[in-house]
Protein backbone atom coordinates (compact mmCIF):
# COMPACT_ATOMS: atom_id res chain seq x y z
CA UNK A 1 0.00 0.00 0.00
CA UNK A 2 1.50 3.19 -0.65
CA UNK A 3 1.61 6.77 0.67
CA UNK A 4 -0.75 8.27 -1.67
CA UNK A 5 -3.48 5.63 0.29
CA UNK A 6 -3.35 7.78 3.29
CA UNK A 7 -5.56 10.65 2.78
CA UNK A 8 -8.09 8.34 1.56
CA UNK A 9 -7.69 5.99 4.88
CA UNK A 10 -8.61 9.75 6.87
CA UNK A 11 -11.04 10.57 4.83
CA UNK A 12 -12.81 7.49 5.64
CA UNK A 13 -12.10 7.61 8.97
CA UNK A 14 -13.42 11.02 9.69
CA UNK A 15 -16.66 10.02 7.87
CA UNK A 16 -17.19 6.85 9.72
CA UNK A 17 -16.49 8.46 12.93
CA UNK A 18 -18.96 11.08 12.36
CA UNK A 19 -22.04 8.62 10.58
CA UNK A 20 -20.98 6.14 13.70
CA UNK A 21 -21.25 8.18 16.60
CA UNK A 22 -24.73 9.80 14.68
CA UNK A 23 -26.25 6.77 14.98
CA UNK A 24 -24.37 5.17 17.52
CA UNK A 25 -23.27 2.12 15.78
CA UNK A 26 -19.69 1.72 14.92
CA UNK A 27 -19.55 2.71 10.98
CA UNK A 28 -18.43 -0.51 9.84
CA UNK A 29 -21.54 -0.20 7.09
CA UNK A 30 -19.43 2.84 5.83
CA UNK A 31 -16.34 1.85 6.20
CA UNK A 32 -16.47 -1.30 4.40
CA UNK A 33 -17.88 -0.17 0.82
CA UNK A 34 -15.26 2.97 0.89
CA UNK A 35 -12.69 0.44 1.37
CA UNK A 36 -13.89 -2.07 -1.36
CA UNK A 37 -14.92 0.94 -3.55
CA UNK A 38 -11.91 3.68 -2.93
CA UNK A 39 -8.84 1.18 -2.10
CA UNK A 40 -9.95 -2.38 -4.14
CA UNK A 41 -9.55 -4.05 -0.60
CA UNK A 42 -11.93 -7.74 -0.84
CA UNK A 43 -15.05 -8.15 1.43
CA UNK A 44 -13.00 -10.33 4.10
CA UNK A 45 -10.23 -7.86 4.37
CA UNK A 46 -12.57 -4.60 4.39
CA UNK A 47 -14.73 -6.13 7.17
CA UNK A 48 -11.83 -7.38 8.87
CA UNK A 49 -9.69 -3.91 9.06
CA UNK A 50 -13.36 -2.68 9.81
CA UNK A 51 -13.71 -4.16 13.03
CA UNK A 52 -10.34 -3.31 14.25
CA UNK A 53 -10.98 0.90 13.20
CA UNK A 54 -14.61 0.42 14.79
CA UNK A 55 -12.69 -0.99 18.05
CA UNK A 56 -11.41 2.95 18.16
CA UNK A 57 -14.23 4.65 17.09
CA UNK A 58 -16.78 3.04 19.57
CA UNK A 59 -14.11 3.41 22.35
CA UNK A 60 -13.87 7.28 21.19
CA UNK A 61 -17.95 7.73 20.86
CA UNK A 62 -18.74 5.74 24.00
CA UNK A 63 -16.10 8.56 25.72
CA UNK A 64 -17.49 11.54 23.70
CA UNK A 65 -20.89 10.58 25.21
CA UNK A 66 -20.03 9.19 28.49
CA UNK A 67 -18.71 13.10 28.78
CA UNK A 68 -22.67 14.16 27.96
CA UNK A 69 -23.76 11.89 30.38
CA UNK A 70 -25.57 9.45 28.26
CA UNK A 71 -23.93 5.90 28.84
CA UNK A 72 -26.01 4.04 30.50
CA UNK A 73 -23.42 1.34 31.71
CA UNK A 74 -25.76 -1.76 33.16
CA UNK A 75 -28.02 -1.42 29.97
CA UNK A 76 -24.66 -1.67 27.94
CA UNK A 77 -23.18 -4.37 29.70
CA UNK A 78 -26.79 -6.36 29.47
CA UNK A 79 -26.41 -6.38 25.44
CA UNK A 80 -23.06 -6.16 25.32
CA UNK A 81 -21.46 -9.40 26.99
CA UNK A 82 -24.17 -11.81 25.31
CA UNK A 83 -23.73 -10.04 22.02
CA UNK A 84 -19.58 -11.77 22.33
CA UNK A 85 -21.45 -15.35 23.10
CA UNK A 86 -23.33 -14.82 20.19
CA UNK A 87 -20.76 -13.74 17.75
CA UNK A 88 -18.37 -16.83 18.92
CA UNK A 89 -21.57 -19.06 17.98
CA UNK A 90 -21.70 -16.78 14.48
CA UNK A 91 -18.69 -18.12 13.40
CA UNK A 92 -19.63 -21.31 14.10
CA UNK A 93 -23.04 -21.44 12.73
CA UNK A 94 -22.10 -19.63 9.22
CA UNK A 95 -20.86 -23.23 8.41
CA UNK A 96 -24.09 -24.60 8.50
CA UNK A 97 -26.45 -22.12 8.30
CA UNK A 98 -28.96 -21.42 4.75
CA UNK A 99 -27.08 -17.68 4.79
CA UNK A 100 -28.90 -16.74 1.88
CA UNK A 101 -32.13 -16.77 3.57
CA UNK A 102 -30.63 -15.60 6.75
CA UNK A 103 -29.87 -12.74 5.14
CA UNK A 104 -32.51 -11.68 3.56
CA UNK A 105 -34.47 -12.16 6.66
CA UNK A 106 -32.35 -10.30 8.87
CA UNK A 107 -32.38 -7.08 5.83
CA UNK A 108 -36.31 -7.55 6.34
CA UNK A 109 -36.13 -7.49 9.86
CA UNK A 110 -34.16 -4.11 10.19
CA UNK A 111 -35.97 -2.84 7.37
CA UNK A 112 -38.85 -3.11 9.16
CA UNK A 113 -37.64 -1.90 12.29
CA UNK A 114 -36.22 1.19 11.08
CA UNK A 115 -39.87 1.32 9.68
CA UNK A 116 -41.49 1.45 12.83
CA UNK A 117 -39.30 4.23 14.21
CA UNK A 118 -39.71 6.53 11.31
CA UNK A 119 -43.67 6.14 11.07
CA UNK B 1 -39.05 -10.92 31.61
CA UNK B 2 -37.64 -7.74 29.24
CA UNK B 3 -33.97 -8.65 30.60
CA UNK B 4 -34.17 -12.22 29.61
CA UNK B 5 -35.56 -11.16 25.97
CA UNK B 6 -32.95 -8.26 26.10
CA UNK B 7 -30.36 -10.34 27.04
CA UNK B 8 -31.62 -12.93 24.24
CA UNK B 9 -31.98 -10.14 21.51
CA UNK B 10 -28.03 -9.13 22.44
CA UNK B 11 -27.11 -12.87 21.70
CA UNK B 12 -28.87 -13.15 18.22
CA UNK B 13 -27.16 -9.51 17.52
CA UNK B 14 -23.98 -11.62 17.92
CA UNK B 15 -24.82 -14.22 15.93
CA UNK B 16 -25.95 -11.61 13.21
CA UNK B 17 -22.79 -9.58 13.17
CA UNK B 18 -20.25 -12.74 13.73
CA UNK B 19 -22.30 -13.88 10.01
CA UNK B 20 -23.10 -10.75 8.11
CA UNK B 21 -19.94 -8.74 9.29
CA UNK B 22 -21.99 -6.06 10.42
CA UNK B 23 -22.05 -4.25 13.89
CA UNK B 24 -23.93 -4.77 16.64
CA UNK B 25 -25.17 -1.55 17.15
CA UNK B 26 -27.87 -1.97 14.85
CA UNK B 27 -29.28 -4.05 16.71
CA UNK B 28 -28.47 -2.73 20.25
CA UNK B 29 -29.83 0.83 19.51
CA UNK B 30 -33.11 -0.85 18.75
CA UNK B 31 -33.18 -3.45 21.37
CA UNK B 32 -32.27 -0.52 24.25
CA UNK B 33 -34.79 2.23 23.11
CA UNK B 34 -38.23 -0.59 22.12
CA UNK B 35 -36.85 -2.65 25.01
CA UNK B 36 -35.42 -1.01 27.63
CA UNK B 37 -37.23 2.54 27.26
CA UNK B 38 -34.07 4.37 27.08
CA UNK B 39 -34.03 7.49 24.96
CA UNK B 40 -32.47 7.53 21.67
CA UNK B 41 -29.67 9.55 22.34
CA UNK B 42 -28.77 7.55 25.50
CA UNK B 43 -29.62 3.97 23.49
CA UNK B 44 -26.90 5.46 20.94
CA UNK B 45 -24.73 6.54 23.52
CA UNK B 46 -25.17 2.94 25.13
CA UNK B 47 -24.90 0.90 22.09
CA UNK B 48 -21.58 2.36 20.98
CA UNK B 49 -20.17 1.20 25.06
CA UNK B 50 -21.96 -2.01 23.92
CA UNK B 51 -20.10 -2.92 20.86
CA UNK B 52 -16.52 -2.64 22.32
CA UNK B 53 -16.45 -6.71 23.85
CA UNK B 54 -17.76 -8.24 20.44
CA UNK B 55 -15.23 -5.75 18.42
CA UNK B 56 -12.07 -6.36 20.67
CA UNK B 57 -12.76 -10.31 20.53
CA UNK B 58 -13.80 -9.70 16.49
CA UNK B 59 -10.80 -7.43 15.61
CA UNK B 60 -8.58 -10.63 18.01
CA UNK B 61 -9.58 -13.52 15.85
CA UNK B 62 -9.35 -11.48 12.86
CA UNK B 63 -5.74 -10.41 13.30
CA UNK B 64 -4.58 -14.16 14.08
CA UNK B 65 -6.26 -15.07 10.68
CA UNK B 66 -4.28 -12.25 9.30
CA UNK B 67 -6.96 -10.52 7.65
CA UNK B 68 -7.18 -6.86 9.30
CA UNK B 69 -4.60 -4.66 7.43
CA UNK B 70 -3.13 -3.29 10.50
CA UNK B 71 -1.58 -0.17 8.82
CA UNK B 72 -5.20 1.07 6.98
CA UNK B 73 -7.29 0.22 10.85
CA UNK B 74 -4.81 2.55 12.68
CA UNK B 75 -5.05 5.27 9.98
CA UNK B 76 -9.06 4.98 9.79
CA UNK B 77 -9.64 4.25 13.77
CA UNK B 78 -7.65 7.60 14.55
CA UNK B 79 -9.16 9.68 11.94
CA UNK B 80 -12.29 8.71 13.14
CA UNK B 81 -12.05 10.19 16.71
CA UNK B 82 -12.13 13.41 14.95
CA UNK B 83 -15.58 12.72 13.21
CA UNK B 84 -16.73 11.01 16.41
CA UNK B 85 -17.12 14.84 17.85
CA UNK B 86 -19.03 16.24 14.79
CA UNK B 87 -21.29 12.88 14.69
CA UNK B 88 -21.82 13.58 18.46
CA UNK B 89 -22.65 17.09 18.51
CA UNK B 90 -24.76 16.45 15.60
CA UNK B 91 -26.68 14.09 17.03
CA UNK B 92 -27.17 16.02 20.54
CA UNK B 93 -28.55 19.28 19.15
CA UNK B 94 -31.61 17.14 17.52
CA UNK B 95 -34.49 16.75 19.07
CA UNK B 96 -35.43 13.51 20.22
CA UNK B 97 -37.98 12.25 17.87
CA UNK B 98 -35.74 14.00 14.81
CA UNK B 99 -33.18 11.68 15.59
CA UNK B 100 -34.67 9.01 16.29
CA UNK B 101 -37.02 8.86 13.00
CA UNK B 102 -32.92 9.59 11.15
CA UNK B 103 -32.21 6.75 12.45
CA UNK B 104 -34.92 4.80 11.36
CA UNK B 105 -33.81 5.66 7.69
CA UNK B 106 -30.42 4.80 8.05
CA UNK B 107 -31.52 0.95 9.57
CA UNK B 108 -33.60 0.86 6.01
CA UNK B 109 -30.33 1.90 4.42
CA UNK B 110 -28.09 -0.50 6.27
CA UNK B 111 -30.97 -3.12 5.53
CA UNK B 112 -30.78 -2.76 1.91
CA UNK B 113 -26.39 -2.82 2.04
CA UNK B 114 -26.90 -6.32 4.18
CA UNK B 115 -29.12 -7.69 1.31
CA UNK B 116 -26.78 -6.20 -1.15
CA UNK B 117 -24.10 -7.85 0.50
CA UNK B 118 -25.92 -11.40 0.95
CA UNK B 119 -26.29 -11.11 -3.33
CA UNK B 120 -22.83 -10.82 -4.04
CA UNK B 121 -21.35 -13.00 -1.88
CA UNK B 122 -24.35 -15.36 -3.21
CA UNK B 123 -22.86 -14.96 -6.64
CA UNK B 124 -19.43 -14.93 -5.94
Amino acid sequence: MGASTAPKLVGIGVAAGFFGALFGVGGGIVIVPLLVTFLAFDQRRAAATSLAAILVSSAAGAITYAAHGDVRVGAAMLVGIPAVVGVVLGVDLQQRLAQRTLGYAFAVLVAAIGLKLIL
Amino acid sequence: MTVVLVILVGLGGGVLAGTFGVGGGIVFVPTLALGLGLTQIHAQATSLLAILPTAAVGTWRQVRLGNVDVRAAIYVGVASIVGVQGGVLVAESLPEHALRRLFGAFLIVTALQIAWRVRQRDAA
